[in-house]
């Protein structure tokens, strides 16, 4: 990409850079082949679609204007998003890219099993696309749902580089729908991304406007008096620890994008009454997680990361950068907003769906910036029954620890999330088989003993969680207790990792683990580094898997931000602390101080990579190599 | 700044080990670690050291490398991320213009490196009359210590419009404490025995999210008299400020505030001797930016 001008932040008006322009998008006329193949009832704004077997995409810059300033964008056949792709499960494809930036390029197929070689990682899979080159992808499709694809290179995905690519199912869609919307959120930013990171490793709170303030204090103190709000920043600040971390890079920088589309420019899928629409979400985001919901519609969720999963009607999701979510919504009235509000609520996505264009909803507000809690930081902190096996809590008087300074958030703790781990007894609450092997192995269930590595107590580790929350069913901060705090209707329910199950035959491989791996996602907010085990990539090795054995991967989260993890040219399905298999997944979100573990058999032999999709902290390191032999 | 002269004998400091304060201050931040993990009961959530049988990061690798072992790609290694680039920042704390002596006061650091070892430059200085009266230049290798903290070993050069120049070796702590106080405690020596030591504390009270209140504290000591420049040994001189800023971007915030400054023993002998007063109280309005 050719380099920005790095502007500091332009003073242009407030409203307009949050928003973004109406007409804000790719400014060159689109050329006839980008037209063709746009098919059926979408929107103004959507990416072309493509399809058949052989596909041509050329990837160069072009201008584009989201915000009142022209800025170069990477392109891929010169649209944002690229190219809907749509392909057919079971055929072999070949997809012909072309170089035509200044500087290598590369397109990976997230979530997609093929051949190392295809996997589109410069310096893992092959040694990228050249300048001027061309590279044909040539692999057969061995899947179906929804998925999508963008560069592995630099930060060429943040500035426009990524698309939707959707394969049929070869026996026919699971369910009947009549309008079929991708609905791909992403973020821009008129900064250039290489910039915006050095800014971080400056002052990594540069973009954080919902600190801490001293406001807040005197609120809290004349609405909890002086020793509780004391006590609820004690903690925090002893640790160097911002209870607001909830995003590296806000809407101080970020524009959020629906479809390419700015929320003022208002991306609007059509439907007729009575229609069964099926909208695949998508999070091409660099950096953005999204809490996504459709006021006045129930969201039937059906796939997860591609994969079919029983369905489960929720109304609010929230799914970090590379996850995708296919959700069934029944629209009875003329119009309904779509909106996706970011994690740290710092503004918002927004389209529309509707019966005919230029029709629009109420937009609700956004939330208020909640804090992390002490879950968050600490994990498990439950005063009994934290006495799991191999836990060594000797001598770690959790009802000595001074109760008020652990309760951050002021909360009741009897009213606190199940998610939270605070009841161990709730595990029983998704039927879980917990005791029915009849000899236990001991890789039965997920090593629940804690081991932190030695390169987790330098300088690159800020903190690490001694007793991590295990549970899946924690919907995550911002999203707990909606309807207690007023923030939703009674009844409003949010999709956790817990509700989704892979129908019958999706996970198809019950083999107890032969081995387990436990890795650590760490951190360094102040100095703004990220990594596995305390090791960037530079310092790592790479983690060697044996041909089409059964692994376990436990994966803790010693970091205060969730990361989404994402392992190239393998399933992961997670699992349960009691060893149930639940779902299998592309991408996984893994919350702070969580501990989750997911199975994988590597069919495919060769180098993968496998790392967070937040693009920064994949860029500051938080990213393995996996050799497959 | 360091205005500069004498000796307070309650401060006296003749024979200072400060090798011994180096590891003082090094000491004081593990017990910093160690109070913030009494608080959580036997949890050392920060810090510490590796137990003997701590997991070992590279276990899984079969012996394999980046570069080595089966599908690895050819030559040299090709993706190298953030990790190993370097960064570079200008970072200008204080700069203004202080009312009563008519002196443009700076105050900068700037490094260039990677997260854990950088070039650190920081460069204070006043200018009066359109002459750089007296300045002070840190040249330091910064190196992570821990999460918090880096050390830094260098040079210092001082430089005095009318008096003698003086270089020192420097070997200082600075980072972030407990509660968010930013410190940076460096000690020097010199040449014929000279030593010294500068501590600098910073704490940032976000009144809201763009106006923040900056009291800062500055002092500096000296193991000998050095009469050519005016300090005297023990305790010279300690300032204290308050500055409060708007930052209309987090990258340019002017400020205004007040610095009260005052030395001690020798140092305060030396400034009545030269018609000056003791202590002294600057209001000051100034330009906190960094790019």
């Amino acid at each position: 990409m050719r380099r920005i001008p790095a502007l500091t932040m332009p003073n242009i008006n407030r409203r307009r850079f949050v928003q973004g322009l109406a007409v804000g998008s790719v400014m060159a006329a689109a050329p006839g082949w980008l037209q063709a193949g746009i098919t059926g009832l979408t929107s103004q704004s959507s990416a072309p679609v493509l399809s058949g077997r052989a596909i041509d995409l050329v990837i160069a810059e072009t201008p584009v204007n989201f915000t009142g300033v022209t800025r170069m964008a990477t392109t891929i056949n010169g649209s944002i998003p690229a190219p809907t792709l749509r392909l057919r499960e079971g055929d072999e494809v070949t997809i012909r890219v072309t170089n035509r930036l200044p500087v290598a390029t590369s397109i990976h197929w997230h979530g997609i099993l093929l051949p190392y070689q295809m996997d589109g990682v410069p310096g893992i899979s092959f040694k990228g696309i050249a300048p001027g080159e061309t590279f044909v992808y040539h692999f057969k499709l061995r899947q179906s749902g929804t998925y999508w694809y963008h560069s592995h290179s630099g930060f060429q995905e943040m500035t426009g580089m990524y698309g939707a690519l959707i394969i049929e199912p070869r026996s026919g869609e699971r369910h009947h729908t009549d309008q079929d919307h991708v609905v791909q959120l992403s973020d821009w930013t008129d900064e250039d991304p290489m910039h915006a990171f050095r800014k971080l490793k400056v002052q990594s709170d540069v973009y954080n406007f919902s600190q801490p303030t001293f406001s807040d204090f005197t609120q809290d103190v004349s609405s909890m008096g002086l020793k509780a709000a004391l006590e609820k920043r004690q903690m925090w600040n002893q640790m160097r620890m911002n209870p607001t971390d909830l995003a590296d890079l806000s809407a101080a920088t970020m524009t959020f994008l629906m479809n390419g589309t700015t929320p003022a420019g208002n991306w609007t899928g059509l439907f007729r009454k009575g229609d069964r629409v099926r909208l695949r979400f998508i999070n091409a985001a660099s950096n953005s997680f999204y809490d996504v919901r459709i006021p006045g519609l129930k969201l039937t969720v059906i796939q997860a990361d591609g994969q079919d999963v029983e369905p489960v009607t929720v109304d609010e999701f929230r799914f970090g950068p590379g996850e995708t979510y296919d959700v069934l919504v029944e629209p009875q009235d003329d119009a309904y907003t779509l909106f996706a509000q970011s994690m740290d609520r710092s503004g918002y996505a927004r389209g529309t769906l509707a019966t005919r264009r230029g029709l629009s909803a109420p937009v609700p507000t956004l939330d208020p910036v909640e804090w992390l809690t002490m879950a968050d930081m600490m994990g498990a902190i439950s005063h009994e029954g934290m006495s799991r096996e191999g836990m060594n809590h000797k001598g770690m008087d959790h009802s000595a620890m001074a109760m008020g300074s652990m309760d951050m958030g002021g909360m009741d703790h009897s009213k606190m999330h199940g998610g939270m781990a605070m009841d161990h007894s709730q595990h029983s609450g998704h039927n879980m088989p917990v005791t029915n092997h009849a000899k236990q192995s001991p890789l039965a269930k997920p090593s629940s003993t804690v081991r932190h590595a030695r390169t987790e107590y330098g300088p690159s580790v800020d903190q690490r969680v001694d007793t991590p929350r295990t549970t899946l069913d924690d919907p995550g901060t911002g999203l707990r207790d909606l309807n207690e705090k007023g923030l939703r209707p009674h009844g409003h329910r949010v999709l956790t990792l817990a509700d989704l199950k892979s129908i019958d035959g999706v996970l198809d491989d019950h083999r107890e683990p032969e081995k387990e791996l436990e890795l650590h996602l760490t951190g360094n907010m102040e100095r703004y580094s990220w990594s596995f085990d305390g090791l960037e990539f530079g310092k790592s090795t790479p983690v060697s898997l044996r041909h089409n054995e059964r692994v376990r991967i436990i994966l803790q989260n010693d970091t205060m931000m969730t990361h989404p993890m994402h392992l190239h040219g393998m399933w992961s399905e997670l699992e349960t602390d009691q060893g149930e298999l639940r779902v299998r997944r592309h991408t996984i979100p893994v919350q702070p101080a969580q501990r989750i573990s997911y199975l994988t058999t590597p069919h495919d032999l060769g180098r993968w990579a496998w790392h967070c999709h937040l693009l920064f902290h994949m860029d500051a390191g938080m990213f393995r190599e996996v050799v497959v032999s | 700044m360091r205005s500069f002269s004498a000796m307070n004998n309650v401060m006296r400091m003749k024979t200072m080990n400060w090798l011994a304060v180096v590891v003082l201050s090094a000491s004081s931040l593990q017990a910093n670690d160690a109070l913030a993990q009494m608080d959580h009961g036997e949890m050392k959530t920060q810090g510490g050291s590796a137990p003997a049988d701590a997991r070992d990061p590279h276990a899984y690798s079969d012996g394999f490398s980046l570069i080595s072992g089966p599908y690895a790609q050819s030559g040299p290694r090709q993706l190298k991320l953030a990790d190993e680039h370097s960064f570079w920042a200008v970072l200008g704390d204080r700069f203004e213009y202080q009312e009563d002596s008519e002196t443009t006061v700076y105050d900068l650091q700037a490094w260039y490196g990677t997260t854990y070892d950088r070039l650190v430059i920081k460069a204070e200085g006043d200018i009066a009359d359109g002459t750089l009266e007296e300045s002070s230049t840190d040249l330091l290798w910064g190196h992570a210590l821990n999460a918090y903290f880096d050390t830094q070993l260098g040079v210092r050069l001082d430089q005095y419009d009318e008096s003698k120049d003086r270089q020192w070796l420097a070997l200082g702590l600075q980072g972030l404490a407990p509660y968010w106080f930013e410190l940076d405690v460096t000690a020097y020596v010199g040449d014929n025995g000279r030593t010294a030591l500068a501590a600098e504390a910073e704490y940032e009270l976000l009144l809201t999210q763009r106006l923040i209140l900056q009291p800062r504290a500055e002092l500096n000591l000296y193991g000998k008299d050095d009469p050519d420049n005016g300090l005297g040994s023990g305790l010279s001189d300690l300032a204290l400020g308050v500055r409060l800023r708007y930052e209309f971007s987090r990258q340019f915030a002017p400020y205004i505030g007040v610095e009260w400054t005052s030395t001690y023993g020798d140092t305060a002998d030396y400034q009545r001797a030269a018609g000056e007063d003791r202590s002294d109280t600057q209001v000051v309005a100034g330009l906190r930016f960094w790019f």
